[in-house]
């Protein structure tokens, strides 16, 4: 079994670096090969592991030690159990599918090796992230995904737009990663250990010490530390105010936007914070904080989708607001809905955006949704496929979604933590927002006329079966992976793995009602989520089928807050004025102030000149003609015998 | 002893004979005799040097490879020499670096061919000399000779601004050594007749002299770390410094003050060390913050590299005057690293360089169109330098901040600014100059690099790989000196 915890990682890696520095030799069909069948043997590695791991065999052990310093050892290792084989098989299983799907993505591209080179690396690297038993090895999989995301954001690297998201990608990320580094150098220093299983076992113990960081203001050192972890998913997970690089991820092509920015990466935040569910819960200050965070991503990012018409910024922003519901959740300490969300997310999220792609395939890489219609009767699996994706999204009876996000909204209805009020409401206002863009995005792009141009219009067609089979079997878990929630929500699946205190007891409470998923679906006829999505699927399709003159008026009545929206608030004016501006400024001052006329200018290059200065004062006495020294002796004479005689 | 040579003294003397040698070819007809005399010395000085690492025993702080032998006698100088765990790596990373050195201006120099090749491999022998010396006497000679081939270097092979850069590369470091030797010489007055550099080690002094002690030993060893704010001579020397002297005055000549520190100052004077410790760390976080300011708006690449330098060389000195072992250990791999990743860095500049003749960014853009593998090469260097997890470059930044926040919790969270402010001058430069459309002319005209520079880059590329995934080894080697420096460091000498 160990083996193939090293394999589920490795074969990958290996596929990477054969694509990445044999590629040129060994030709586009075969880097291909090679790579997508290293991430089917890390599938079927997961598969097997997963199915041990329901068997209750939990592993927790040591891979090599990275170094020892003073008395303490880091230690590279694997902590596989429930929740790591859950991670796992959904990674590898998107993975793969978006391996697939690149092969029809990327055809003909210049790039085509280097692009499944990055992948695998990015399933190696996601792999080592979620398999990690201790913080050290978490972080170098969290950078080393952060690393493959700037690379493959950038992958397109002429256009200008693409370099500047990728920049800003990582720089945003290395914002949380700075406040994650932080709150590992706290667990060392408190716990004396980066292993988990040693954390975790201290916590109780440090949960009640405090520690002033501001002298006469004392912190809970567990708050700190939960808030700087914290900090580390808010830019991984795309959180607010830490959201801004996700829209502009989509520079990447589109497979990408899928895996990464979608299915996988951007819920490591999620997967960190379940995770250190045990430090987590010992306070109420980071889960409030998270609930906070969380609702206002959620509610805030769902209305920008509403106003955007590029097709892949609108799933962009969907991702944001689901995040925010995943985030929610961890707020209210229901970990298990909140994986349970970021699962059945990662397939009909994948499913959106990989639809997405197809589209744009057929509309030779027009993303703009004005420019679209009527695709649904040429591309007939597209269409089916991204309508069950949205069906999921928008949290329809019976579909995934419906079942994770119905969740997540009881149990912050349950939670009693501070400010769990107002994440209740964005969670719940978020329902009708996420249903009517959806439904837009579906309406304006598949259904009404063709609105694009005759040449475009006479090629259309459906996508190669590379593209759709993924689709096709993306959308099988889309529609069912739901139905699980019993057993994986409410259930004992995670068992060990995520630990809730007694006192937060909402999805304890949430399960003592739950009778079954039949019992769920009737309950949820006659609560608010049910009614606002139909609403939302009802205004989109009178809005966007029916009267499609309407939103143009909306556009015109509403003006300011639409240019609001449409600006996203103008947050990144703000931060490109503010943060970037405000560098640049002070690097400038520095470097021509502090460097160049201070110290070089007036000490260094001063004190030569003082030298010089001095030397030609001095140097006036130094004429060589006796009658000056002469002259100077008398002077001298003079002075001394005044001197002696008053 | 290898051959019946005592193998420290061969590490020293091999290299500067075969210097010699090279010298000896004499002029530009025999160029290519030259390179080959340099590069075989060059390789040979490595290879000695390698036994110095499996014979190396980990387990005991005691100086190993011991030689003493008289010198001057009257005077109680020694040819004491030998090497500890701080030392040897930085023996080691010296001996790695001249090979590559001699490869990468095997092309670009084509006038004074044995001079050029000829300085660095006695400049080399001598940099191991400083390292090994045990002596304070022969340490001082090392040390100053060392300045002389550095200055020819710049002088001779350097830009069009060299003179300035040589004259002021010089002053600022001989001044501030000068003090250095004053309190030798006061030292071996208070020692009784004695420049063994291990019997200060264990001399009482009383603490007003030690604060004048480490102050002189500060102004040595802060110009050549180079500290904020004696630290502006550093990107004009290397501005005007050939690309092979950039990465030997980066990967070398930078740690000779940060092994000072270690040898001198921390053992030599710990209670005005530790007196002194806020400054100094106050000191490190300035040019770690300043610094990275500084480098963001810098117009030449070459400048943008010497203020990084500097602020990785700001972590050095923090983690020396934390006093625990994350912070001594990590400034340890955070030199090592740094001499793979800066030296990488200038060569990367100098391959760019050899092609357009600038060292500005905005001359370039898009390079990455015409030399992909180049850019391959120089985004892994550039990650390094930005602190990436599974390079180099992380390991001692992460040592370093987890050893700040056992002090202070904002020493840690100053320093882990640099997570962003790193990432963000050197990508920055990364993507003005590697990534967009083809900028110019003679953009479209550049070649991708030959299998010399790709050989080059591939070992440091490995290098850099290796220690960021597996630094074990090489922590391991240090520990036990380390713990015991500490320890030392802990007694009072009062």
């Amino acid at each position: 079994m160990q083996t193939l915890y090293l394999l589920v990682p490795i074969a990958p890696l290996i596929g990477a670096i054969v694509a990445g520095l044999f590629g040129r030799y060994i030709g586009t069909v075969w880097s291909h090969r090679v790579t997508i069948s290293l991430v089917f043997v890390s599938f079927i590695a997961s598969l097997i592991i997963f199915r041990d791991v329901l068997n209750g065999n939990v592993f927790n052990g040591t891979v090599y030690t990275w170094l020892v310093t003073g008395d303490t050892s880091f230690e590279i290792g694997f902590l596989i159990d429930q929740l790591s084989a859950t991670m796992m098989v959904v990674v590898s299983l998107v993975s793969l599918m978006v391996h697939i799907y690149t092969i029809g993505y990327m055809q003909g591209d210049p790039g085509y090796q280097r692009f499944f080179s990055y992948i695998s690396l990015f399933t190696f690297s996601m792999m080592m992230l979620v398999m990690s038993n201790n913080f050290l090895q978490l972080f170098f999989g969290w950078e080393a995904v952060g690393l493959v995301s700037y690379l493959l954001i950038g992958f397109w690297y002429t256009r200008p737009t693409a370099v500047y998201a990728n920049l800003k990608a990582f720089l945003v990320n290395r914002v949380g990663d700075f406040g994650f580094l932080l709150g590992m150098a706290l667990i060392l220093m408190h716990f004396g250990t980066l292993d988990y299983a040693g954390v975790f076992a201290q916590a109780p113990e440090i949960a009640e010490k405090t520690v002033e960081l501001v002298p006469g203001s004392s912190w809970l050192i567990i708050t700190v530390i939960c808030i700087l972890l914290f900090i580390g998913a808010m830019g991984k997970s795309a959180q607010f105010p830490l959201h801004v690089w996700l829209p502009d991820s989509m520079e990447g092509p589109t497979p990408i936007s899928a895996l990464i920015h979608a299915a996988t990466m951007v819920t490591a935040g999620i997967f960190m914070v379940a995770r250190m569910s045990p430090l987590f819960e010992l306070s109420d200050v980071a889960l409030s904080t998270i609930l906070v965070v969380g609702g206002i991503t959620t509610l805030f990012m769902a209305l920008v989708a509403i106003v955007q018409n590029d097709i892949k910024r609108v799933v962009a922003y969907s991702t944001l607001s689901q995040l925010g519901y995943m985030t929610v959740a961890l707020g209210a300490s229901a970990y298990s809905a909140a994986i349970f969300h970021l699962m059945t997310h990662a397939f009909f999220k994948a499913v959106l955006f990989l639809g997405a792609g197809s589209v744009i395939i057929a509309m030779h890489h027009e993303q703009n949704m004005e420019k679209m219609g009527g695709l649904k009767q040429y591309m007939p699996i597209t269409y089916w496929t991204m309508f069950i994706a949205a069906l999921a999204n928008a949290g329809v009876l019976g579909f995934s979604g419906f079942f994770s996000k119905d969740a997540i909204i009881e149990a912050v209805a349950f939670a009693d933590i501070p400010l769990a009020g107002f994440a209740y409401f964005c969670a719940l206002a978020a329902v009708f927002v996420s249903a009517l863009y959806t439904f837009r995005l579906l309406f304006m792009t598949f259904h009404g006329k063709p609105r694009m141009d005759e040449h475009t219009k006479s090629h259309l067609h459906e996508s190669p079966w590379v593209v759709t089979l993924p689709l096709i079997i993306l959308a099988i878990p889309a529609v069912g992976a739901g139905w699980l929630i019993g057993p994986i929500v409410f259930g004992d699946y995670f068992s060990n793995a995520i630990y809730v205190l007694p006192e937060h007891s909402a999805i304890e409470k949430l399960g003592a009602e739950f009778t079954g998923v039949g019992g769920m679906m009737i309950h949820a006829l006659s609560t608010a989520p049910f009614w606002l999505s139909l609403a939302g699927i009802l205004t989109a399709w009178y809005l966007y089928t029916v009267r499609t003159d309407i939103p143009g008026k909306i556009k015109t009545v509403c003006g300011p807050i639409y240019t609001v929206l449409d600006k996203k608030y103008y947050i990144d004016e703000l931060y490109s004025w503010l943060f970037a501006g405000g560098t640049r400024a002070i690097s400038t001052g520095l470097w021509k102030f502090g460097d160049m006329k201070i110290i070089d200018g007036l000490i260094v290059n001063g004190s030569a000149k003082l030298v010089a200065w001095t030397a030609s004062l001095v140097r006036r006495f130094q004429t060589g003609y006796i009658y000056h020294y002469a002259f100077t002796m008398i002077v001298g004479v003079f002075a001394i015998l005044t001197l002696w005689l008053y | 002893m290898l051959f019946g040579f005592p193998l420290l003294s061969l590490i020293i003397w091999l290299p500067i004979l075969a210097g010699i040698a090279v010298l000896a070819t004499g002029s530009d007809r025999n160029a290519q005799l030259a390179r080959w005399i340099a590069l075989a010395g060059s390789i040979l000085g490595f290879l000695v040097a390698i036994p110095l690492y499996t014979g190396f025993d980990p387990a005991t702080s005691a100086m190993q490879f011991v030689e003493n032998r008289s010198w001057f006698e009257r005077f109680n100088v020694y040819y004491h020499i030998g090497v500890d765990g701080i030392s040897m790596p930085l023996i080691l990373l010296n001996c790695i670096t001249t090979p590559l050195i001699v490869i990468a201006g095997w092309q670009v120099i084509q006038e004074r061919v044995s001079q050029y090749m000829g300085t660095f491999l006695i400049m080399s022998g001598i940099i191991n000399g400083v390292f090994a010396s045990l002596d304070a006497m022969l340490f001082y000679v090392f040390w100053e000779a060392s300045l002389i081939p550095m200055f020819l270097i710049i002088g001779i092979w350097g830009g069009p601004n060299r003179v300035y850069a040589a004259i002021k590369f010089f002053l600022y470091t001989l001044l501030g050594s000068l003090l250095m030797l004053v309190a030798f010489i006061y030292l071996y007055q208070l020692a009784g007749g004695s420049f063994s550099i291990e019997d200060y080690h264990q001399l009482p002094i009383p603490f007003n002299a030690q604060v004048l002690i480490f102050i002189a030993f500060l102004l040595a060893f802060a110009v050549k770390v180079p500290m904020w704010p004696v630290h502006t001579w550093l990107p004009d020397a290397h501005v005007e410094a050939p690309t092979g002297g950039s990465v030997v005055l980066a990967a070398i000549l930078l740690k000779l003050g940060g092994y000072g520190f270690l040898r001198f100052s921390l053992p030599i004077v710990p209670d005005a060390s530790h007196y002194l410790a806020e400054m100094m760390i106050v000191l490190s976080l300035i040019a770690v913050v300043y610094i990275y300011f500084v480098a963001l708006m810098q117009p030449d690449m070459k400048k943008l590299v010497a203020y990084s330098s500097v602020t990785h060389m700001g972590f050095v000195t923090l983690g020396f005057f934390l006093f625990n072992a994350y912070g001594i250990e990590g400034a340890m791999v955070q030199m090592i690293s740094h001499g793979f990743i800066s030296g990488a860095m200038f060569l990367c500049i100098g391959v760019l360089y050899d092609r357009l003749h600038s060292r500005q960014i905005a001359d370039y853009g898009g390079v990455v169109n015409k030399m992909p593998v180049f850019a391959a090469f120089f985004m892994l260097f550039a990650m390094a330098n930005a602190g990436l997890p599974g390079t180099s470059g992380f390991v001692g930044e992460f040592l370093v901040i987890m050893g700040a926040v056992k002090v202070n919790f904002w020493y840690a969270f100053l320093a882990a600014t640099t997570l962003i402010f790193g990432a963000a001058y050197t990508l920055w430069m990364y993507k003005r100059v590697i990534f967009g459309a083809v900028a110019s002319p003679a953009v479209e005209g550049m070649q991708d690099i030959s299998r010399r520079e790709f050989i080059v880059l591939a070992i440091l590329a490995a290098a850099v790989l290796w220690l960021g995934v597996y630094p074990f080894p090489l922590t391991d080697v240090m520990h036990v000196t380390v713990d015991n420096l500490l320890d030392h460091v802990g007694n009072s000498k009062l």
